[in-house]
């Protein structure tokens, strides 16, 4: 019952005036309402500032609990209402005093906000992450295992052995270069093929493997913004790619709001 | 038919039995969306530093996918 209130912001649209989306549940358990702003409605939900404000909210974050539940509600509400009208997401933790300090703000950033919308409306979001293939999994020829030594099984232990045992490691690592090469070449085509067959493409930092829990050397981490109703072509290009190429693994996520596409220029953060 | 081949697919807007994996979730929410300056806002470096002590969290706490699912 604190009285310190502050406004959490999902994402903007321009669909939903006086919408009654109290039915929508939002982060720590709220109900999401719509407030006016610039002349756009932005989805917002009320929020504790014990829990929201500026020093809870840096302590909060690095609770991964706490993280994951907020992150997985702010997703929910904006995947919902994306399927009722198109949503321009903001980012994760976005909270205002107020509706109308939130107001001030975007009133200031108007046009930007209505490009952005313009630029996502009617697109979705499709991830796709391509792993290496492990070599024990990759064709023979691709594999290069060194055939056993020939020569010197009289002197196994001797001089003849270790020298035999680091020529063979030479080739090990030599032949693991040459198949992250490989997969390093693959997945810059795959993208440059995904990304012709989108309006728009990024690249992400490749995952760490504590946080996937796949430990597979991960040579691509994209998003591809795709005309909503072409789900199924995309997805073939996706289909037709993986079958190109046998060097890497390839995962599909998606549909996803277009959260990679809001800022104009990814250079320009 | 190469055994090699996987093309996984997930669908991040599908019931709660599909769940989304939160690596996914993280790349779009922490570093997606549109920035807009708030009174309480995170900054670009905030978000860095956010990412960057997960992962020093996450390190210790592997088994997070384990208990959520």
């Amino acid at each position: 019952m604190s009285d310190e209130r502050g406004v959490w912001a999902y994402g903007i649209t321009q669909d939903a005036t006086g919408a009654n989306l109290s039915w929508l549940v939002g982060v720590a358990g709220a109900q999401v309402r719509t407030a006016t702003a610039g002349g756009m409605t932005v989805l917002v939900s009320d929020v504790d500032l014990a829990e929201f404000g500026e020093v809870a909210l840096r302590r909060n974050l690095e609770d991964l609990g706490w993280l994951e539940g907020v992150a997985r509600a702010h997703h929910e509400v904006i995947a919902v209402a994306s399927r009722m009208f198109p949503v321009l997401p903001t980012r994760l933790a976005t909270v205002y005093g107020s509706d109308e300090s939130m107001a001030a703000v975007f009133d200031g950033r108007r046009e930007e906000l209505l490009a952005a919308m313009r630029r996502v409306g009617g697109r979705v979001e499709w991830g796709v992450k391509a792993y290496a293939v492990p070599e024990s999994r990759q064709p023979e020829a691709v594999r290069q295992e060194p055939a056993a030594e020939g020569g010197a099984p009289a002197d196994a232990g001797g001089r003849g052995a270790g020298l035999a045992y680091l020529k063979r490691r030479k080739e090990q690592l030599s032949a693991r270069a040459e198949s992250q090469r490989s997969a390093a070449a693959g997945a810059h085509a795959v993208h440059g093929h995904l990304a012709a067959h989108a309006a728009g493409a990024r690249l992400h930092p490749p995952q760490s493997p504590q946080l996937s829990g796949d430990h597979r050397p991960m040579m691509l981490n994209a998003a591809y913004l795709v005309d909503a109703n072409d789900g199924t072509g995309f997805a073939s290009e996706v289909a037709a790619v993986a079958e190109a190429h046998p060097e890497l693994d390839l995962n599909l996520t998606g549909p996803w709001p277009p959260y990679s596409f809001t800022a104009e220029d990814e250079g320009a953060g | 038919m190469s055994p090699t081949r996987e093309l996984a697919t997930a669908e991040p807007t599908g019931p709660p039995a599909q769940r989304i994996a939160l690596v996914d979730l993280l790349d779009r929410v922490l570093a997606g969306g549109v920035v807009i300056t708030g009174e309480i806002t995170l900054s670009m470096a905030d978000v860095e530093l956010v990412t960057i002590s997960l992962r020093a969290l996450l390190a210790s706490v592997s088994t997070l996918a384990e208990e959520t699912t």
